[in-house]
């Protein structure tokens, strides 16, 4: 049976995946952005993840103009990483888990979640910055990836509670699948950022951080932050933390904090980061 | 069912400095988002580069829109429709950061804006609300 062993959380800036692709990760703008990974890197070598179910949005890249999916599920052999005007991440290729990702979509529908499935998909910095950040330079990704694409930019977003409803069901349909695969489920995006209008460049430290403490033990108060609060309160781009609800609810009740990081700024943007365990794997 | 409306929507229109990107607002910008993203392409980047003017002409753009592109008025894009992830692809192409092309809507210079950052970016107090000030 499928279990989901871990959860992860980090932003995804594309800033850092500049500065990882033009070696300036040493520099000492970049230098205490990056030690705030260096633990999770030797973890992820000694946990060695099957699969990643990795939520994030895309920036316009391969959504949001022609079609507006509120919650897109990667069902590729293979994604590819996106040109963003720059030129795609030298990066290497992302590889899905065809299996997987089709019960995810079956199991996930019959629980009356209306995901869209893509069968043709480019990823952008969202999903390979923070597989850049865990993983490091690589040839190739040392596990398959399943991307979950989930509407943060046009409102209403879902909902933070739908998100965690999301989750939870995630971690039903993982359990269903028969196959022995040592799955993690990460979320990205945020902290606290706003990359547009006269209020650009916001931070708020203080809700990044409560949010970081509710993860381990209010999630509740976490699923009932609205749109509006995470747009006055983190920025217009703040409300990608809803991703990281996804993950959490994955996990469980209980979870164990392994590892947490929070650094501002990089670029525009609060840099949080955390490690989460589930305390019963086996439950519900 | 229907789930109760925590707040008015207009509400969205209360944050300063803050322009929400909606339906409505994706429509208007559908033509110069699709511009945005032709330049994902290297041969669009290029053709947009050697004639900017009849390049925005193969898109079914307002002249108000295809102006602010040429201005690179990122705030005036925003008003007319635009989202920033889309936006980005222009000032990508121009080979700006996406730092710089932020800073570019506010009142600072790119590197006041970046000074800003480096001490912690820009507080949240006073900034949540216009109607009440906080």
């Amino acid at each position: 049976m499928a279990r989901i062993t871990a959860g992860v959380a980090t932003s995804h800036v594309p800033a850092i995946g500049a500065a990882f692709d033009h070696g300036r990760t040493g520099e000492d703008y970049w230098k205490p952005v990056f030690d705030g990974y260096d633990w999770v890197k030797q973890w992820e070598e000694q946990e060695k993840p099957d699969v990643v179910i990795l939520c994030y949005n895309d920036h316009a890249s391969a959504l949001m103009l022609d079609v507006v999916p509120t919650f897109a599920l990667g069902c590729a052999e293979e994604f590819a990483p996106a040109d963003e005007g720059w030129g795609p991440r030298p990066v290497p290729t992302v590889y899905g888990h065809v299996e997987l990702a089709a019960h995810l979509a079956e199991q996930l529908v019959l629980d009356e979640f209306d995901l869209t499935l893509m069968n043709h998909m480019d990823v952008d910095h969202g999903c390979t910055v923070p597989l850049s950040l865990m993983f490091g330079q690589v040839e190739e990704w040392p596990c398959r990836v399943i991307p979950l694409a989930v509407n943060v930019t046009q409102f209403p977003t879902p909902s933070g509670n739908r998100c965690w409803m999301l989750g939870e069901a995630i971690a039903h349909a993982v359990r269903s699948f028969p196959e022995d695969l040592n799955v993690q489920i990460w979320g990205t995006g945020g902290m606290s950022h706003q990359l547009q209008g006269p209020r650009a460049g916001l931070i708020n430290p203080e809700f990044d951080n409560a949010f970081l403490d509710g993860l381990i033990d209010d999630t509740d108060k976490l699923r009932a932050i609205t749109r509006l609060e995470y747009l006055r309160e983190s920025g217009s781009e703040g409300i990608e933390l809803i991703m990281w609800l996804i993950m959490r609810a994955a996990l469980g009740k209980d979870v164990e904090q392994l590892h947490r990081f929070y650094h501002v700024p990089a670029s525009n943007t609060a840099v949080g980061h955390i490690v989460l365990r589930p305390k019963a794997a086996a439950e519900g | 069912m229907r789930t109760p409306r925590l707040y008015p929507l207009k509400d969205l229109e209360d944050i300063p400095g803050t322009t929400v990107f909606t339906a409505i607002r994706s429509r208007e910008a559908y033509h110069l988002h699709k511009f945005c993203m032709s330049l994902m392409e290297p041969a669009n980047r290029q053709a947009f580069k050697a004639d900017e003017h009849s390049y925005l002409d193969r898109f079914r753009m307002s002249a108000e829109q295809k102006q602010a592109v040429l201005e690179r008025d990122f705030n005036r894009l925003i008003d007319l429709g635009g989202n920033i992830y889309f936006l980005v692809k222009l000032s990508n192409t121009d080979g700006w950061s996406v730092q710089k092309a932020v800073s570019s809507m506010t009142t600072m210079t790119a590197d006041e804006y970046a000074a800003m950052m480096r001490a912690g970016g820009r507080s949240p107090d006073g900034n949540r609300s216009i109607r009440d000030g906080n």
